[in-house]
């Protein structure tokens, strides 16, 4: 099957990006470094490619109510113009993935939901009975993220971005070009998601380029979403593992009306969870990464869902799932890496937090 | 792609090079190698008086993202290993031919490195890579 190319690919191409494989799509790893992209969203401003995401619309009559019966959090409770962060859940409680809903109105909610999970998705809303379309081509997606994200776009953009507060957005132009700006991320730093035309894409591309934006990949994506402790589908969420499971209590709303998955959790909720996702560090040297097994007293208790060298605090870091017991801050368990047994011990989460 | 590769050293086709210094070999990564990994974060060698076998795994360099063997290009006994690349091993991405040597070895087969590439044919070597 031939790679997916976003309306982006050639200005990947002609700013050096190695191009990979991901979930279907081809797209930039890293440009020059992926440490010096990695710092220059957390001292100035980076932005990334994020097309290959999937965007899906309910919209009509009832939008907002369809809508809701197919994710754990609730749309309900806040205002047009503000997105949400939420999971989609299966019957069982398991993900189906996570996405954000931005709400337009009661009759317009936009998902943004991970590439791999487009399809899957979308036959999950459509098999449920709700009135959704696949958006996807209709727009291109980049993350203009960092401290100086907001000063960077300003300049080029039609509004006053101060009024869009954390996780609001708003229709405007920027160079010129009609966009929605949203301002969420996955960085752990402030910035902005700005969807656009994909004719629209490369201009704006190249008008945050000249304005000083580096061009990031997903090799920093991924290290800068681990620093902020933020959950990859794929590797920290899947559909075996419940919100209550990955830390993700507060994206469950048990008290709003019926929703998929809202049984399972209940009942989960009543008899507690076997395995908590945990932030860990080594105490030893040597990098955790996806896949490794987590022992205590020897025996194999959990695994390791991401790890790296935090390109920030400089200390090993990575997510696991463990048993409860294991779970407090100050637990120490083992990271088998390479068959030796590397202790580890649970620190606070998010590792990295900015200053506001 | 401009590559540099010494005149003076052999190569593997694991992109690791050898050089010949008095009775003993001097081993590190290639920088076509350090290109493809991206920027290095860890290494682990062996212990110095342990014994590496030739196209057997001596070590690990880590990048970001992925974990990479090392392979040994001929076996011996370890004499000394670059423990400066532990503190520094962004070392191996500035300077993979010169500071970031990772191990001395005392050769137990010096006939291995006739089965290794000269600069020339690992320069071929790579571009087919390509």
């Amino acid at each position: 099957m031939s790679l997916r190319r976003t309306p982006l690919f050639d200005a990947h191409r002609r700013s050096g990006g190695k191009m990979v494989e991901f979930a279907g799509w081809e797209m930039p790893v890293q440009y020059s470094s992926v440490l010096d992209e990695h710092h220059a969203v957390r001292t100035g401003a980076g932005v990334f490619d994020v097309s290959h995401m999937g965007v899906l619309v309910f919209e009509g009559p009832g939008a907002l109510e369809d809508c809701n019966r197919l994710i754990s959090n609730d749309l309900a409770r806040i205002e047009d113009g503000q997105a949400l962060y939420t999971t989609v859940l299966n019957e069982r409680g398991g993900i189906v993935d996570d996405v954000i809903c931005y709400r337009f109105s009661t009759e317009k909610i936009l998902v943004v939901a991970n590439a791999a999970n487009r399809q899957k998705d979308l036959d999950w809303f459509l098999s449920h009975g709700a009135k959704v379309r696949d958006d996807s081509d209709e727009w291109a997606l980049l993350a203009l993220q960092g401290p100086k994200a907001l000063s960077l776009l300003q300049p080029l953009a039609s509004i006053d971005l101060d009024t869009i507060r954390f996780f609001r957005f708003a229709e405007a132009e920027v160079a010129g070009k009609p966009a929605i700006l949203a301002r969420t991320g996955y960085t752990g730093e402030d910035g902005f998601e700005i969807f656009c035309r994909p004719g629209d894409a490369e201009a704006l591309w190249d008008a945050l380029l000249e304005r000083g934006a580096r061009p990031c990949g997903l090799g920093a994506r991924d290290s800068l979403r681990l620093e902020a402790a933020l959950s990859l589908y794929g590797n920290e969420l899947s559909d075996d593992h419940t919100p209550y499971e990955a830390g993700l209590g507060w994206v469950v709303k048990l008290d709003k009306a019926d929703f998929v998955g809202k049984e399972a959790l209940e009942k989960q909720k009543a008899e507690g969870v076997k395995r908590k996702l945990v932030g860990f560090t080594l105490e030893d040297r040597g990098i955790p990464r996806g896949g490794y097994p987590v022992l205590s007293d020897g025996k194999p208790v959990g695994v390791v869902t991401s790890g790296t060298m935090s390109p920030t605090l400089k200390i090993p870091i990575g997510l696991a799932y463990v048993p409860p017991e294991l779970a407090a801050k100050g637990s120490t368990f083992q990271v088998e890496i390479r068959n030796k047994a590397v202790p580890a011990k649970v620190i606070e989460t998010p590792f990295y937090k900015r200053s506001r | 792609m401009a590559q540099t590769v010494p005149q003076d050293l052999k190569y593997s086709k694991d992109h690791e090079w050898v050089r010949k210094e008095g009775e003993e070999l001097v081993i590190g990564i290639t920088s076509f190698a350090q290109e493809q990994l991206g920027d290095v974060v860890y290494v682990e060698l062996p212990e110095v008086g342990s014994e590496v076998q030739a196209g057997q795994p001596f070590g690990v360099v880590e990048s970001t993202k992925a974990v990479s063997e090392l392979f040994a290009p001929a076996s011996g006994k370890v004499v000394a290993r670059n423990d400066e690349l532990v503190d520094a091993p962004e070392k191996v991405n500035q300077d993979p031919f010169g500071d970031a040597w990772m191990i001395r070895i005392a050769p137990s087969n010096p006939s291995e490195l006739d089965a290794l590439l000269d600069a020339a044919a690992y320069q071929k070597f790579v571009e087919e890579q390509q």
